[in-house]
């Protein structure tokens, strides 16, 4: 086995350059994950079979079937319906889709481990269904699912490479570019590979210090 | 879309098959092996198999599929079959997240049982095989059977690399076609039902095992799903 610094030297600008994609479509994914995992979630709760059977059918759908292949529903199917974006667009909203279906179930354990009591103290303060939600379940609620979504933002990070399949320069993209110009392979994968590790391990210390800050 | 065709997409599912039981095999080995080994009495077993599942979990398994094809080759010497190289890749990966799950339900077992083990002076094997695993592993496979769903998921990575499989198919029929939204819906459905059918056979099993453990298990409050953040890799906190 043969490693060559020089190699690791001359990927290390289009490293960074990667780097930044992936982190962008992290941030951006888990923005709208985070967004529409609420608002499945709150969905889910409208008191009426024709509300949460469509929702709970269509987000099990998307849970249960492959990332890459909805990335690749968006970005092929989506421009022949006249819709075009850009293949980092696609692939932020293609993960951040995929994700909010699993920050839903969170949610909705977030908002079940409030304790009734909370509810009856809305009713009988008179507070209206929209204030009780704002001002009552929801804060108590979100601060539980914290660690829960963290983690989920973990794994995202670790699907991120899935875009390179739709043409984004993340940083799996980036080395494969870089491998097949200059036909090494090792090192460059060997690089984002201890990346991914690096930086899944800091943001699990960044949870857990969150984490416990959050309980006490 | 012509017969020629969906023969294509028939042999795209078998291969997608073949792939998902060999590396849910070796992943439940790995599982087990990692898992049983981070409850070993020696410090440096439970340090290994923790720096395996760290590594393993912290890595895309996409980046891992890579690094089998394109590294082991030249660097060792060793040029695997796409089928045996995607096994190997998704296996390693999702058995590091099945470690963890194991862990979690062996630690689960009161400690009394294996207290009782130690007065009844049973070696650590005995232990482990007839009084921890009978008890722990029906706990262990509602985590597994979402793992198992999130294995299905991963086995569309290897047409990144060209292997023949349900994804790959797709792409395929998508050139021939120059048509896509038929061809992925189809795609979509064929992964659910196989995700369906699997979700239902780990419900049978669970049932069945749990059958065989006396007393009745906690019920699962939505708490749960907040407790075990460390799980939530990729196959935890969900249901």
């Amino acid at each position: 086995m043969k490693w060559d610094w020089s190699a690791v030297s001359d990927f290390m600008p289009h490293f960074w350059e990667g780097l930044l994609v992936t982190l962008q479509v992290l941030v951006i994914g888990s923005l709208i994950s985070f967004v529409l995992g609420l608002v499945w979630a709150l969905l889910m709760r409208v008191p009426s079979r024709w509300m949460t059977w469509p929702v709970g059918a269509v987000t099990e759908f998307v849970r249960n079937t492959p990332l890459l292949v909805q990335l690749f529903f968006l970005f092929y199917v989506l421009p022949e319906w006249g819709l075009t974006f850009s293949p980092l667009t696609t692939g932020v909203i293609g993960i951040g889709l995929h994700y909010s279906t699993y920050t839903m179930q969170v949610y909705r354990a977030g908002i079940e481990a409030v304790p009734v009591g909370q509810w009856e103290a809305a009713t009988a303060l008179n507070l209206p269904l929209g204030r009780t939600w704002t001002a009552v379940i929801l804060p108590q609620a979100i601060r539980r699912v914290v660690p829960a979504l963290g983690n989920y933002v973990i794994s995202m990070l670790k699907d991120t490479p899935l875009l390179m399949a739709i043409t984004v320069l993340e940083m799996l993209g980036e080395a494969r570019l870089f491998s097949q110009a200059n036909f090494q392979f090792t090192e460059p994968l060997t690089v984002i590979g201890v990346a991914f590790v690096v930086i899944s391990y800091l943001a699990s210390l960044l949870l857990r210090a969150l984490e416990r800050r959050l309980v006490h | 879309m012509t017969s020629g065709l969906w023969e294509l997409v028939l042999q795209g599912v078998w291969v997608t098959i073949q792939l998902l039981v060999l590396s849910a095999l070796l992943a439940t080995a790995v599982s087990f092996v990692v898992g049983v080994a981070r409850t070993h009495r020696l410090w440096i077993v439970r340090f290994l198999a923790g720096f395996y599942t760290e590594v393993f979990r912290g890595t895309s398994a996409l980046v891992m599929i890579f690094w089998v094809f394109f590294v082991l080759p030249p660097a060792f010497g060793w040029q695997l079959v796409p089928l045996w190289a995607g096994t190997l890749a998704l296996g390693l990966t999702y058995g590091a997240y099945g470690a963890e799950i194991v862990r979690g339900g062996l630690n689960a077992v009161s400690p009394a049982q294996r207290e009782a083990g130690i007065a009844l002076s049973f070696t650590p094997w005995q232990r482990l095989r007839l009084v921890l695993l009978p008890q722990a592993v029906p706990e262990m496979i509602p985590p597994f059977s979402n793992l198992l769903v999130e294995l299905l998921k991963g086995t569309a990575l290897v047409s990144v690399m060209g292997m023949g499989d349900l994804a790959f198919s797709g792409n395929l029929v998508r050139l021939a076609l120059q048509e896509s939204a038929e061809i992925y819906t189809y795609l979509l459905l064929i992964y659910f039902v196989i995700a369906f059918l699997l979700t239902r056979v780990m419900r049978g099993l669970e049932k069945k095992l749990k059958a065989g453990v006396t007393g009745k298990a906690p019920e699962r409050g939505p708490e749960a799903e907040l407790e075990r953040p460390e799980v939530a890799g990729v196959g935890g906190a969900v249901r």
